[in-house]
């Protein structure tokens, strides 16, 4: 049953996705879309979708905020200048007409969704046993539709070589990002010494619990890359020049380490990504062991944007 | 009515809300923002599909769970790249303009 927080929920949620849309500097609407991100966590919390609520917290408001906000100050100082566009009247009045007609056709597709609704559930609960992981979510993702979390291993790794090649011609092979300048002895390098080891401690317990409860490889290495950001900013960690070896060896390691037991799966059970009944288990640890690095490597380095500064020499 | 469909029909109103910071914001940091918005809306939405096909004990269907997951993660990686792309105009040009005509360097 709806209950009055529900109700709350949504219309906070509808008010905050209106402020992102009319603030007037775009500082603030990101600043709003950050909260709209913690507040989304809790309506798939309201969902039953605790894998979902951690995942969204973690990178759709967490991480997608701290890298729009960190590049809309980087712009604020001209924004003013550009404010002077401004879109035409016929366009705003066509605009509100999309959009309200996109809105009310998904919302009868919404009330029209059939009843009793078609569900996997059973058919994952079935087979769940033979993956020996507890959590229904964790088996789909590295059992069932493993390829679909291989694949998005791959994207992740896509998406940082096009960051990197924005490089200009001189930055690359550097260090991304500019430079951080901050006081070793500041208030951000204390917090930095005192958050990290917890912050460390919390994103391997997500990761290891997330064979049998909500959680997962997705969620820890956000936190732990987290962790690794605030050591950059405090000035307590460098990002390290992406001509390194070691960085582009971490960053290949996991994807290539998972490929490597799908291949072995054709040989051992049948079929690509296929894992032999009584190794499902610790191959699946493997394979979450090995993406774990990676991750946490490619989610910092999205992070800390294109090469920027000249190689030293 | 059950949350599921409160949050379907949220779900379809962020949509519509983001389409029209879309098209309304000429600031690409700020279409960026709308485009996540609509993402997020369009998420929700399969969110309440999962919850509806809750059944054998579990709270909602685990394989739409999975692939909102893998989306979320999917979703993030474009947005970062897109934040590269403007910040790279940005610094190239020094405008924040997408329009056609902007001001040649």
């Amino acid at each position: 049953m709806i209950t009055p927080v529900d109700i709350g929920i949504a219309i906070l949620l509808l008010g905050l996705a209106v402020w992102t849309a009319f603030a007037r500097a775009a500082f603030a609407a990101v600043a709003g879309f950050i909260a709209y991100g913690l507040l989304l966590a809790l309506v798939w919390v309201r969902l039953n979708a605790h894998d979902v609520a951690l995942t969204e917290a973690a990178i759709g408001g967490g991480l997608t905020g701290a890298l729009l906000i960190s590049a809309a100050a980087r712009m604020r100082r001209i924004e003013q200048a550009t404010n002077t566009e401004r879109t035409g009247l016929p366009v705003r009045l066509l605009a509100i007409a999309a959009s309200a007609g996109v809105a009310l056709a998904l919302s009868v597709c919404v009330l029209v969704l059939p009843d009793p609704a078609p569900s996997l559930a059973h058919p994952t609960v079935l087979n769940q046993e033979a993956t020996g992981v507890g959590n229904p979510v964790t088996a789909v993702l590295l059992a069932f539709r493993a390829i679909d979390t291989l694949l998005e291993a791959i994207v992740l790794l896509i998406a940082l070589i096009g960051v990197w090649s924005l490089a200009p011609e001189r930055a690359w092979g550097g260090r991304p990002g500019p430079r951080q300048v901050a006081d070793p002895n500041g208030k951000l390098a204390w917090l930095a010494r005192v958050l990290a080891p917890i912050g460390l401690v919390a994103g391997f317990y997500v990761f290891w619990v997330g064979a049998d409860f909500p959680g997962g490889k997705f969620q820890g290495a956000t936190i732990i890359a987290s962790m690794w950001l605030l050591a950059q900013m405090a000035g307590l960690a460098e990002v390290p020049p992406i001509g390194r070896t070691w960085l582009r060896v971490g960053l290949v390691a996991g994807p290539l380490i998972f490929i490597a037991i799908g291949l072995a799966g054709t040989v051992t059970a049948g079929a690509f990504l296929a894992y032999p009944v009584p190794f499902a288990k610790p191959l699946i640890i493997a394979i979450e062991m090995a993406l774990l690095p990676t991750l946490v490597l490619v989610l910092g380095l999205l992070l800390a944007g294109t090469p920027a500064q000249e190689l030293s020499k | 009515m059950t949350p599921a469909t409160l949050f379907g029909l949220c779900a379809a109103a962020l949509i519509g809300v983001g389409l029209y910071g879309l098209i309304v914001n000429p600031h690409p940091l700020r279409k960026i923002v709308s485009f996540n918005v609509i993402g997020s809306g369009v998420f929700l939405m399969f969110g309440t599909i999962a919850r509806r096909a809750a059944a054998a004990g579990l709270g909602g269907d685990p394989v739409p769970q999975a692939l909102l997951i893998t989306g979320i993660v999917v979703a993030f990686s474009a947005t970062a790249l897109a934040v590269a792309l403007v910040l790279r105009l940005f610094e190239t040009t020094g405008s924040l303009s997408l329009a056609a005509d902007a001001d040649d360097p």
